[in-house]
């Protein structure tokens, strides 16, 4: 490289090259210009919506799905992948919704967790003592969750209860005219994950595992037990992101986060998390489910129809990915 | 992959080596059948009156899903993998139903081929964005899922459509003798035709190399790229011929894409297929799917809830898959 090694001047990020550089380093900035420059599309394309009231709403939105795409991004990092998080979040949503009449809210919550983190622990073995591949394991217990799910369905159908109003305001009000509530859950979580990843040596590890196996086992890592709290993390953090779609659609169904779980891996690999391992971070991630969630409300301002709607979406991931690609590798 | 194998024996010793080779070959594939055969008595146990009727109706279930195994193969062999396969049979399925509604029997022959070159069309999009824009197989052909998904709701809002007679009578029926239902005879006579002749060329060789190892696939010379593109032409043939079963069988297109893609993926990994690419054929996915069909009638049978049948559907794909993996971890230990 060229601009390395050139004398450190102040012109030096103003050449091309210099500017690859410092998206290499940093591809945080051309996804943040990324979101900017959708941001005033959707200005141009409809003046008016772009307001502090709006901004809240696409936060609102993008919550949720930047939960799910951080067990992606976590899980990415070991060269995995959770398609079990769909199922799991419609199920922890579903279970609270049909329990809390009974139980009471606080209880029905841990038992929704519970039962998460056991669906993440029956993964997390699957992935790391059986050496399952991690798309397979996560697939079939994402049909054995849903179709337990359905089941307790059948068996609860007599008990009329519904989304509790706690997690209906915790998942759709808007305080001050832009302030999401879900933010109060969200900002700490988010702020442990990034903790985790950049400050312990779990995070390590996850990285080191995705990186090279092989090379990480041969220095006493041991990869069974870091996989499996880490897809029991995974199944928990989407628990949680149910209990948001729940409160945020104020409805309570065994497939309610299914559509959210493609949407989870894109956002996931628009924000720079490699699906091969080893690279990615989570501030990546969120502003990735910020990008789709502002890509499907320009989309939908537009008035196409949902065929149409549907041909953008795909088109533009594949776009807005191939960019990214291009523009931090070399 | 060597064709030839010389043991320095005597040539009685030497066949029965050549047959064990064979055997090791292939043992995953055998035990599929073996579980099958398994399968099928448990069946005329649970249910005597077991027969033609129950064969035929179980190859019409088979038939689309199986074709969509053999497209997942054909991607996955190339260590890529289609997510876009269930769209690509949607797309299909309503174009071919839309365009030989009310048509005469004779156009459908166009049509037919037409829909074929369309599926290589779909496949060649997806081969050449995975290619020139070097982004990951699989988000690729997540994002076209919506793509293909989305165009085939243009097509076709609503189910609806026709399917030409002969084309559904192609998959209807017995042939020759009431146990050997027409869907199977076509199942096997197509992949019979257009797999075995790839597997057998120098692009069938090609995509088994770039599937164990791309690097030494580039530097024997093999087109990693062009193998790429090639491999997603053929998941997308095989799609539009599950998408022209779904048309044919069921008579009329439906827009939104079914559980395909994901039954493909999984049943591709019952197949003995590695997701890292290199090992397998297509026979073992099309033995899973059979076996996954059949489980199914047999837990109707019993009168299983549908809901426990899709719980028992993922612990089978999770329980064989984790016996596979343990089996080759003792080979390797020993």
């Amino acid at each position: 490289m060229s601009v390395a090694e050139a004398p450190a001047t102040r012109s030096r990020w103003l050449t091309a090259a210099g500017i690859r550089a410092l998206f290499r380093e940093r591809p945080i900035i051309p996804l943040l210009g990324l979101l900017a420059i959708l941001i005033v599309v959707s200005e141009v394309i409809r003046p008016g919506p772009v307001s502090l009231n709006w901004a809240g709403v696409m936060i609102r939105a993008a919550v949720p799905l930047a939960i799910l795409a951080g067990c992606q991004t976590m899980t990415m990092l070991t060269a995995g992948i959770d398609l079990s998080v769909g199922a799991v979040a419609s199920m922890s949503g579903f279970l609270v919704a049909t329990l809390v009449g009974d139980l009471g809210l606080p209880v029905a919550i841990l038992i929704a967790l519970a039962v998460s983190a056991v669906v993440g622990f029956v993964n997390g073995v699957g992935a790391g003592v059986f050496r399952v591949h991690p798309l397979i394991m996560t697939l079939g217990m994402s049909l054995v969750v849903l179709g337990l799910a359905n089941v307790w369905q059948l068996l609860r159908v007599q008990t009329g209860s519904g989304v509790p109003t706690e997690f209906r305001q915790l998942g759709a009000n808007i305080e001050f005219g832009f302030l999401p509530v879900s933010l109060i859950l969200f900002v700490p979580l988010a702020l442990i994950i990034m903790f985790l990843l950049n400050r312990t040596g779990f995070g390590r590890l996850l990285y080191a595992i995705g990186d090279n196996e092989v090379a990480s086992r041969l220095s006493g890592a041991k990869s069974w037990q870091v996989l499996t709290v880490l897809y029991v993390i995974s199944a928990v953090l989407a628990g949680i992101a149910g209990f948001l779609y729940s409160g945020l659609t104020n409805v309570a169904s065994v497939t309610l986060a299914n559509s959210a779980l493609l949407p989870s891996v894109a956002a996931a690999v628009i924000g720079g998390t490699s699906i091969f391992g080893g690279r990615g971070n989570y501030s990546g991630t969120m502003i990735g489910a910020l990008i789709l969630t502002v890509i499907s409300s320009i989309l939908s301002s537009l008035g196409y129809p949902e065929a149409v709607r549907q041909i953008l979406f795909g088109a533009m991931i594949v776009f807005v990915a191939a960019a990214y690609t291009r523009i931090t590798t070399d | 992959m060597s064709t030839t194998f010389d043991t320095p024996t005597k040539t009685t010793g030497r066949s029965v080596a050549t047959l064990a080779l064979i055997v090791r070959r292939n043992i995953w594939t055998l035990g599929l059948i073996g579980i099958l055969v398994l399968l099928v008595v448990v069946t005329k146990i649970i249910q005597p009156s077991y027969g033609p009727a129950g064969i035929q109706g179980l190859a019409i279930s088979v038939l689309p899903l199986a074709l969509a195994a053999v497209a997942q193969t054909c991607a996955v062999l190339a260590r890529g993998i289609d997510l876009s396969i269930g769209s690509m049979m949607a797309l299909t399925s309503v174009v071919s139903a839309t365009l030989m509604a009310d048509r005469s029997e004779s156009f459908a022959i166009i049509v037919v081929i037409g829909v074929l070159v369309l599926g290589l069309i779909l496949g060649a999009v997806n081969g050449a964005l995975v290619v020139f824009t070097r982004v990951p197989d699989i988000v690729v052909t997540l994002a076209m899922l919506f793509v293909w998904a989305g165009a085939a709701l243009l097509v076709l809002n609503t189910p609806g459509g026709g399917s030409a007679q002969w084309l559904s009578a192609l998959t209807r029926g017995p042939l020759f003798s009431q146990w050997v239902p027409r869907a199977a005879v076509a199942l096997l006579v197509i992949v019979g035709i257009i797999w075995i002749p790839i597997r057998r060329s120098r692009l069938g060789i090609s995509l088994y190399a770039v599937g164990s190892d791309p690097l030494a696939a580039f530097r024997s010379g093999v087109s990693v790229s062009r193998t790429k593109i090639f491999s997603y032409m053929l998941a997308g043939l095989f799609s539009a011929m599950a998408g022209l079963s779904l048309t044919a069988t069921t008579g009329i297109g439906t827009p939104v894409p079914g559980p395909y893609t994901l039954m493909s993926v999984a049943a591709v990994v019952l197949g003995g297929v590695s997701l890292a690419g290199g090992t397998g054929g297509v026979f073992g996915p099309i033995v899973a799917v059979v076996i996954l069909s059949l489980l199914r009638t047999d837990m109707t049978f019993l009168n299983v809830d549908t809901n426990l049948a899709t719980v028992v559907q993922g612990l089978i794909l999770v329980g064989v898959v984790m016996v596979g993996s343990l089996i080759q971890m003792r080979r390797r230990e020993t």
